[in-house]
């Protein structure tokens, strides 16, 4: 087969490994602001303690690497749950606005706690996959990608079963669409708001553990949060499937874009991108893939 | 069975909507709440299921009591768990749930999951036209199978008490004539205790056994609906033919800008 072909699925193949961490970290900023009408603003930085989290487990502790991620995840879990119960049950009813800058301070909290319980290091992981990559048909993909993507679609299928089939994956549903209608149905709206945050605050952690394989580990880790944005705007804000969809594609636009022309133009051009799609979205199509068009909420 | 207490409702901590409203259900029996618009009908609902406190309400005082039992302290799912459902003005679906989820997400309280599926098929005994749409998204349904679909959903609950929120609101005579046939049956079968608030007093006290008449947060008349009927009043205020039309459309604005507040 001809090199230019092969050169574009290689793109693209590292680029749905790229957008399936796009997809992750985009979904567990969806989850809550489809159910809550709030922007966790502290997503990063549950994704960079995650990382460290599951590191120490791996290092200091000596928990296999499988154990460890659990363990991750749970811990992350029970962090949600205590997030919504401590700090923002509390501000219920208050202005979105008020809650969201509880989210930045929360954050801020959050990375000064990192900060002196891990410090301030680059640490490596110690990746559970081996190095060598695998070849198919002349394009080569790191296993690291291949257990991302195989992880993400286990955990896609995971969503969607949960959310169509599961009475409390009904009963969230129900509270995104009128919180006080799904009062009437007898559901306990608190409850599905703990569940939520333990929702996100899971895949946060699963982002925040293939993270951990692929880059370094520091404070630093919890600004990659933000590269999720345009895969949620992309995506149209409110929707799960548009999280995913919004991630993928982001990730495979932003491969292409630095393959073909980073070459031309000297460097750069994949880093920005993404914010390239972010401001073309935002200008064309403002309600996203996915989205309603008119936003009710503000 | 239900038993409304002398109950003041305060909204935002200063406006006094209900001004001290007693009411009673009998074991299953059919009761109607009239009154103008703004007179407090809905605000007395959301008392007895306990949503007030979502809405910056709050129960000053008075007791509800539900089959013997205090339930002015409980959160509103223990008020479903109990016995109590109540269906919304407005014809409040999930709009972006199918019919059929539309319907189970009413039996959140149910533990008996394989009964619960036998009852959604009797509840499309009900209204068959549901059963054809059952996978569409409720969005998509027209304004009367819509709030066919949310008396079916709380149908589901298996509910000892259901609580109608002017469910006639904007339908064509032969559909109220046709949903009211329904609650008749489902109070006749399953003994189920019904209060209905209606601004179409014709209908309401036509349904019901007996009736309470609010205006201004206070129950200004009762009685057994065939003697409020013939009261002179009621035939000037509530049964006019005139002004009813008005009345109607507009408290369809109304209540289109009070869901708006809810929402944000
Ligand atoms: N959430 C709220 N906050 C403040 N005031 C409210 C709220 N909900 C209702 N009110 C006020 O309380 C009063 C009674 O309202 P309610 O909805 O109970 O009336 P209603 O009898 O159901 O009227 P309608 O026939 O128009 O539905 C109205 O004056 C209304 O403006
Ligand atoms: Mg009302």
């Amino acid at each position: 087969m001809n090199t230019e072909f092969m050169f574009f699925i290689q793109l693209v193949v590292s680029g749905i490994a790229l957008g399936c961490l796009y997809a992750l970290i985009a979904v567990g900023f969806v989850l809550i602001l489809k159910a809550t009408g709030i922007m966790n603003f502290a997503q990063g930085e549950v994704i960079m303690l995650s990382a460290f989290i599951c590191y120490f487990l791996v290092t200091t502790f000596h928990v296999p690497f499988l154990v460890a991620v659990l363990l991750t995840g749970i811990i992350a879990g029970l962090m949600g749950i205590v997030t919504e119960r401590l700090i923002l049950r509390p501000m219920l009813g208050e202005p979105i606005f008020s809650v969201v800058m509880v989210t930045i301070g929360l954050s801020i909290f959050l990375r000064s706690m990192a900060g002196i319980l891990f410090g301030h290091n680059n640490l490596v992981f110690p990746s559970p996959f081996p190095t060598e990559a695998v070849k198919m048909g002349g394009i080569v993909v790191s296993q690291t990608e291949i257990w991302i993507m195989l992880s993400s679609l286990v955990l896609a299928a995971v969503f969607f079963i949960f959310f169509k089939y599961s009475r409390m994956g009904l009963a969230m549903r129900g509270t995104a669409d009128h919180q006080d209608v799904a009062l009437l149905m007898g559901i306990s709206v608190k409850q599905v708001f703990a569940l939520i945050w333990a929702v996100s605050f899971i895949t946060a952690a699963a982002s925040g553990v293939f993270l951990a394989n692929v880059m370094v580990i520091n404070l630093g880790l919890s600004v990659v949060a933000i590269g999720a944005f345009p895969a949620i705007v992309l995506g149209g804000l409110e929707s799960i499937p548009g999280a995913i969809v919004g991630g993928l594609a982001i990730g495979i636009i932003e491969n292409l874009a630095g393959g073909y022309l980073d070459q031309i133009i000297g460097g750069g051009v994949k880093d920005v991108t993404p914010f390239v799609v972010l401001f073309l979205v935002l200008m064309i199509r403002p309600y996203g893939l996915f989205g309603k068009k008119e936003i009710e909420r503000v | 069975m239900l038993k409304v207490n002398n109950i003041e409702v305060v909204y935002n901590d200063v406006i006094l909507v209900l001004k001290g409203i007693s009411l009673e259900v009998p074991d299953g029996a059919v009761v109607a709440l009239l009154g103008a618009n703004g007179a407090g009908k809905t605000t007395t609902l959301k008392a007895i299921s306990g949503i007030l406190d979502s809405q910056n309400g709050e129960l000053e005082d008075g007791q509800i009591e539900f089959m013997g039992n205090p339930i002015h302290r409980l959160d509103p799912d223990r008020i479903v768990k109990k016995g109590i459902t109540m269906v919304p003005e407005g014809r409040r679906v999930f709009e972006n749930l199918n019919v059929m989820e539309n319907i189970k997400i009413g039996a959140h309280t149910r533990t008996d999951r394989r009964q619960v599926k036998r009852d959604v098929e009797k509840t499309f005994d009900y209204f068959p036209v549901l059963e054809g749409r059952k996978d569409r998204l409720a969005i998509f349904l027209s304004g009367g199978e819509q709030q066919m679909l949310v008396i079916c959903r709380a149908l589901i609950s298996k509910p000892k008490l259901m609580m109608l929120d002017e469910p006639s609101l904007g339908l064509a005579p032969l559909l109220v004539k046709e949903i009211f046939a329904m609650l008749r049956v489902v109070n006749d079968k399953q003994k189920t205790g019904i209060l209905l608030v209606e601004q179409n007093a014709r209908v309401a006290l036509n349904f019901a056994k007996y009736g309470y008449i609010m205006e201004n947060g206070k129950i200004v008349l009762d009685g057994p609906t065939d003697l409020l009927v013939k009261n002179k009043d009621v035939k000037e205020f509530y049964l006019g033919v005139t002004d009813k039309m008005e009345k109607k459309s507009y408290a369809q604005v109304k209540h289109y800008k009070r869901r708006k507040r809810w929402l944000s």
